[in-house]
């Protein structure tokens, strides 16, 4: 294949690239691929080696595109009288300001702008919009213990594939132990 | 004071103890959280006032309680002299944007500098575990257990649907990354590695150069690592990504295998070329340097060259980067002093292991 953009030397990158919600498939040279993909060093650009479409490249996407959509649309319904900006009403970030450096002003930001947020969180990570992974023991102590819980089910199911009876049923009993505790602080509150 | 180990060493103490598991491919793990403390603004915009409280109460909180995981030393970003919060870039115990927010930042390093929190970054605190070679679970266990540490002195911004909250919407959920540094010359040379990139990039993990720019990746030195946050637990992000590295770490093996298979002289030929380059050369590019290293690496790997230690491509490639190079001379040099100074810096090198 030939790159798209000089169409001289063969193409060796290809990847995916969504504009306004339509995909397109890019099949670049090395050359041309690094003249487009200029990333710098830091952390915060996630540059794949295959000077590949970023995360960040997606988000500040994804961004964009809601933002020229819904600009385009309030101009021309009232020009100048438009509605307050969305904005936190704990920090004060606009969502405009959010959307211009991808970062959001303090863990309110969240609330504030969710109904915009989720559709990004499912673009990018992967259609997943809520968290399973740790949780902070302190002022989160049910999930905390629920999450243990899920863990040890989970533990015990690899056990009980190995084979190793003795350690699955010693875990079954900590389980038991842990259910009892739970179930008695659910009908506490 | 500072101690000085931190400035003096390029290489951190951690990575010299020698080969780690999977080492002739893999380098170096590391686990990054992103935390952020309750109602406190986010770093990226708070005020100045926000900032300096947010750094004092977290450092000294954290400081405080710091005999529970080794003994933790402060070092605020703008008490440092310009070269070293260069140095403390180059041997990434600190990220460019720390320094760049240096009147409000400051990172806390444990001894042999596996451990680092950097404070007032993108987000309030990143906490860091490096470990040489394959280690992705010891590398998670031990950044878990720190966050439990710091999560049992300081109240996280967590929400019990999304997760760790963080500054940027990409990170929220585990706020964790986790990455590998691979050494991948044989898939390189063979052209397998762009045949391969795309099914790593469909699991939805990230692979890109470490030095170098856009798509070029020096000295064959590649970062695999997560890029989803939301929705799968640490534990499966963390044997994901195990799983991916193992298999490009077995294709690196047998890439390998068959180049001496099918050509060995050539290769022999090419190893050692770039070792006399580099033992012999009066001046040198960045870009040269990178490659002659890989090469003369992979030979010790592959056992073609003996008495060198592998981790001289490490170190070599952070010695010869223009930062450094400028650094330890005490001013800023031309392109061609630049060259000449990276190449007395490798054929010193080379000769001590000798
Ligand atoms: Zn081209
Ligand atoms: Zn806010």
């Amino acid at each position: 294949m030939i790159c798209q953009n000089c169409g001289q030397r063969p193409a060796s990158l290809h990847y995916t690239k969504i504009v306004n919600g339509a995909k397109t498939e890019l099949h670049l040279c090395e050359e041309c691929a690094k003249e487009q993909g200029e990333s710098s060093e830091t952390e915060h650009s996630f540059m794949s080696a295959a000077g590949g479409y970023t995360i960040q490249d997606l988000l500040s996407d994804l961004l964009n595109m809601d933002q020229s959509n819904t600009a385009g649309n309030a101009e021309k319904k009232q020009p100048k009288k438009a509605a307050r900006p969305l904005t936190c009403d704990n920090c004060g970030l606009t969502y405009k300001q959010f959307t211009k450096t991808g970062r959001l002003g303090c863990a309110h930001c969240y609330h504030a702008f969710e109904s915009k947020l989720t559709p990004v969180f499912r673009r990018v990570h992967s259609g997943n919009t809520n968290h399973t992974g740790k949780v902070p023991k302190h002022r989160h102590e049910k999930l905390h213990a629920q999450r243990e819980l899920d863990e040890k089910k989970r533990q015990i199911n690899i056990l009980v594939q190995n084979e190793e009876f003795e350690k699955a049923a010693e875990l079954r009993d900590e389980i038991r132990t842990l259910e009892k505790q739970f179930q008695g602080r659910e009908e506490d509150s | 004071m500072a101690s000085e180990h931190f400035f003096s060493e390029a290489i951190s103490p951690w990575m010299q103890e020698g080969p780690g598991p999977e080492g002739d491919i893999a380098l170096s793990t590391r686990v990054r959280l992103a935390r952020n403390i309750e109602q406190y603004p986010f770093p990226v915009f708070a005020s100045e006032e926000a900032s300096a409280t947010l750094l004092r109460y977290a450092s000294s909180t954290l400081l405080n309680q710091s005999e529970e995981v080794g003994s933790l030393e402060a070092l605020n970003m703008n008490e440092l002299r310009p070269n070293e919060r260069q140095v403390l870039v180059e041997k990434h115990l600190v990220s460019p944007y720390l320094i760049k927010n240096m009147e409000h930042s400051a990172v806390l390093l444990n001894n042999d500098e596996s451990i680092s929190i950097m404070v007032n970054e993108e987000d309030h605190l990143r906490l860091q575990c490096l470990s040489n070679g394959m280690q992705l679970e010891e590398c998670y266990n031990e950044a878990d257990r720190l966050d439990d540490w710091a999560e049992a002195n300081l109240t996280y911004a967590f929400d019990e649907r999304l997760g760790y909250l963080t500054s940027c919407p990409t990170n929220v959920g585990t706020g964790m990354r986790a990455s590998v540094m691979v050494h991948l010359p044989a898939l390189v040379w063979t052209n397998q590695l762009s045949r391969i990139l795309p099914a790593i990039h469909q699991l939805g993990l990230v692979v890109r150069g470490i030095y170098g720019e856009g798509s070029e990746a020096l000295g064959n030195l590649f970062q695999i690592s997560n890029q989803m946050t939301l929705g799968k637990s640490e534990k499966d992000i963390i044997e994901d990504l195990r799983g991916v590295v193992m298999q490009v770490i077995q294709r690196e093996r047998h890439a390998r295998e068959s180049l001496l298979g099918s050509s060995r002289v050539k290769l022999e030929d090419r190893v050692f070329r770039s070792y006399g380059i580099l033992a012999y050369s009066r001046m040198m590019t960045t870009k040269e340097a990178a490659n002659r290293l890989s090469d003369v690496r992979l030979g010790i790997d592959l056992d073609l060259i003996k008495g060198i230690s592998g981790n001289i491509l490490n170190e070599l490639m952070l010695l010869t980067q223009p930062g450094f190079l400028e650094q330890y001379a005490g001013e800023s040099l031309t392109q061609e002093e630049a060259d000449i100074r990276r190449a007395n810096v490798i054929r010193e090198r080379i000769k001590l292991e000798l």
